[in-house]
């Protein structure tokens, strides 16, 4: 009936997009109202997979937005504060502050790619694996299907 | 302008609105009338999809032609701007979109209600989305009334008028006939529109300095006759200290506040798992990367060829500087390929703030109809029922907007974007982060973070140099101006994630253990998603 599975990207059109042909559509219904009993969101949240997914998370995302804000006030506050080191020629018309914007756009870029890899490699499958345990031991204890 | 320029730009602005139409009414065909369908599309749109409707949601004409137009007047000042609206893009990707599409269903207040008590949260997080939501529509109205006085050459005040009525009833007609389908394919047209215009006007500036970018920043330079100073920064933000630090809250307003805005989180909600949501962002980071690249280049392009003369004469916050540059780039004044140039940005423009307008109406109104009126009404009725609110409240905050877009016609475009990027950044972002992220978050934290952002952002924003106190205020002849800075960011994101923090320790509520385990739990696997 419905396809559960997260990989499975059912899409709306297939545009631009591998989608498996003549895959019917999977329309989910809304499942709001099926609430798991609350213990079994205890017992996972303490269960040593979870922790695992949870602390890749952590140590993936809190340096790299500690960073990237980091670097990105350091450049307004540069930018404002300092317009003459800003103003300081480089190459031909270019300077450093034209370099240090670039610069943002290319970090950004790159964080991205990085947090895509790391997520996809690191955190994606074990997430898929908790996340079928979590309903299934919801469905057992009879608090939802 | 000319008769050529108004007739090409109307004819191909009709034919943008008429596929839009078509696409509406073809979407519209097998609509089911739920709330799943109205307010997420049915959740199955595709990561490249949503990826380049995102992309269309958030580059406004504020971006289009604000921030070209100011790198041509200030040179290297509009610039940070453009880096601002993207590293934005990072708060979004690592600590709100997958989590977002993972807890909750339509809105912001989903998020937070999973975890509080639901009917105050609702009515805090709904009333700051939708304030967000009207600041944002009202300058996308004043934009279209802008453009409007470039194509008639400011001499219809009526026409105006009419334009931004006109603008308001096409968005209503779309959202409560379309709902998020037809939303998303609009957005999704446009930002392709969008996109090949740009990348069009760039090639041929880069064409027109044989590919030397360093002679195009030479004769920008040396024709805005600052020189060199053109291109550090410091000419629009430079001054005394209000300036600068002005600048500072604006600059953390844009990086915070786009993680707020309703239109963005409620896009998550259009592809079917975490995993596609990220995948849409990375995609859009993409597209507006690219795209704010290419507005320096034009930016830069519209000062070394039109000349921040031309460009000031036209429009003193240069908002018309990319039509101008478009003009120059096809032959000048009087020659086809200007005017047929010239006629392509003019509705290119016009079809960004459509589609703009149409994705704010559409996330007001599902914060009015599933947060406000489902939480203040006495009973939960159909579901059914909710969506037929919601196709109403378009229509009233279609008026509303429209309205207030008629009186605030003179302000500044940006000023507006950036004021609702602070009071979302105020209002929103702190109440979606502690609840997300902080085990010991309590109901009352949650309602004192949306007040406490929300309240300060707007009364600063009334007590500053933009409403009153001098020539360029909004009421110039009174002067109740307490506040320094124009934009409140500085302030008024600290204070609300203070006020959070206050609310928290000081109430009495123990934090429920299990509804925050659900929530971490739910947010990072995804189990029991709709």
């Amino acid at each position: 009936m419905r396809y559960d599975d997260p990989w499975y990207d059912a899409l709306a059109s297939g545009w631009g997009e591998s989608a498996d042909a003549g895959a019917p559509a999977a329309v989910p219904t809304p499942r709001g109202e099926d609430r798991a009993p609350a213990d079994v969101y205890l017992e996972v949240q303490r269960s040593e997979a979870f922790r695992e997914v949870r602390s890749r998370y952590r140590r993936f995302v809190v340096p790299a937005a500690v960073l990237f804000f980091a670097w990105y006030v350091a450049y307004v506050v540069t930018a404002t504060t300092a317009p003459e080191w800003m103003a300081r020629p480089v190459a031909g018309a270019v300077n450093a502050g034209m370099l240090a914007g670039l610069a943002q756009f290319l970090t950004t870029f790159l964080l991205t790619w990085a947090y895509a890899r790391h997520a996809r490699l690191r955190r994606d499958r074990a997430a898929l694996e908790l996340r079928w345990d979590t309903q299934e031991l919801a469905r057992e204890r009879g608090g939802a299907a | 302008m000319t008769g050529d320029h108004q007739t090409l730009a109307l004819l191909l602005f009709s034919a943008f609105v008429a596929v839009t139409l078509g696409i509406t009414t073809w979407v519209s065909r097998h609509r089911h009338g739920s709330a799943e369908e109205f307010y997420a599309g049915g959740r199955l749109f595709s990561p490249m999809e949503n990826g380049f409707a995102l992309a269309g949601d958030y580059m406004s004409a504020a971006s289009f032609l604000g921030i070209s137009g100011l790198i041509a007047l200030v040179g290297y000042d509009g610039m940070l701007y453009s880096v601002g609206f993207l590293v934005a893009w990072l708060v979004v990707l690592f600590l709100v979109a997958e989590l977002v599409r993972n807890c909750g269903r339509f809105t912001l207040a989903d998020v937070v209600a999973a975890r509080m008590r639901e009917r105050p949260v609702r009515v805090a997080t709904g009333t700051s989305s939708v304030t967000v939501s009207v600041l944002y529509l009202v300058a996308q109205m004043v934009g279209a009334g802008s453009l409007v006085a470039l194509l008639l050459g400011g001499t219809g005040e009526a026409a105006r008028a009419w334009t931004v009525i006109g603008v308001g009833a096409l968005m209503v007609i779309y959202v409560s006939l379309g709902g998020m389908r037809a939303t998303t394919w609009i957005q999704i047209v446009k930002a392709v529109l969008l996109l090949g215009g740009t990348v069009a006007l760039t090639v041929l500036v880069l064409l027109r300095f044989h590919g030397d970018f360093n002679r195009l920043l030479l004769t920008a330079a040396e024709r805005s006759g600052h020189g060199e100073a053109f291109l550090a920064p410091g000419l629009a933000y430079g001054g005394d200290w209000t300036a600068r630090l002005d600048f500072i809250s604006l600059g953390l307003a844009l990086v915070l506040g786009t993680a707020g805005l309703p239109h963005i989180l409620s896009r998550f909600y259009t592809v079917p798992t975490a995993r596609a949501a990220r995948r849409s962002v990375v995609w859009a980071i993409g597209l507006i990367g690219g795209f704010y690249l290419m507005t320096i280049v034009l930016g830069f392009g519209a000062a070394a060829l039109v000349g921040p003369d031309a460009v000031r004469a036209s429009n003193t916050s240069g908002n018309t500087a990319v039509p101008l540059l478009a003009l120059d780039l096809g032959g000048g004044a009087g020659s086809t390929g200007g005017t047929v140039l010239f006629a392509i940005v003019v509705a290119v423009a016009f079809a960004t703030i459509l589609a703009v307008v149409a994705g704010v109406t559409l996330a007001s109104s599902a914060s009015v109809a599933h947060d406000l009126y489902a939480s203040l009404r006495r009973r939960r009725g159909e579901p059914r029922s909710e969506v037929a609110v919601a196709r109403l409240a378009a229509v009233g905050i279609g008026v509303v907007a429209i309205a207030l877009g008629l009186l605030a016609r003179d302000l500044n475009v940006a000023f507006l974007v950036g004021l609702a990027f602070a009071v979302a950044a105020s209002a929103n972002l702190p109440v979606l982060l502690y609840s997300l992220f902080w085990r010991g978050f309590t109901t009352r934290g949650a309602v004192w973070a949306v007040y406490g952002g929300l309240v300060p952002a707007v009364v600063l924003v009334l007590l500053s140099p933009v409403v009153s106190g001098g020539p360029e205020a909004l009421f110039p002849g009174v002067d109740f101006q307490l506040f320094p800075l124009q934009n409140p960011g500085l302030v008024s994101v600290p204070l609300g994630f203070l006020a959070g923090w206050i609310g928290t320790a000081t109430s009495a509520e123990v934090p429920d253990e299990a509804r925050h385990a659900e929530t971490e739990v739910r947010s990072l696997t995804g189990a029991g998603a709709v």
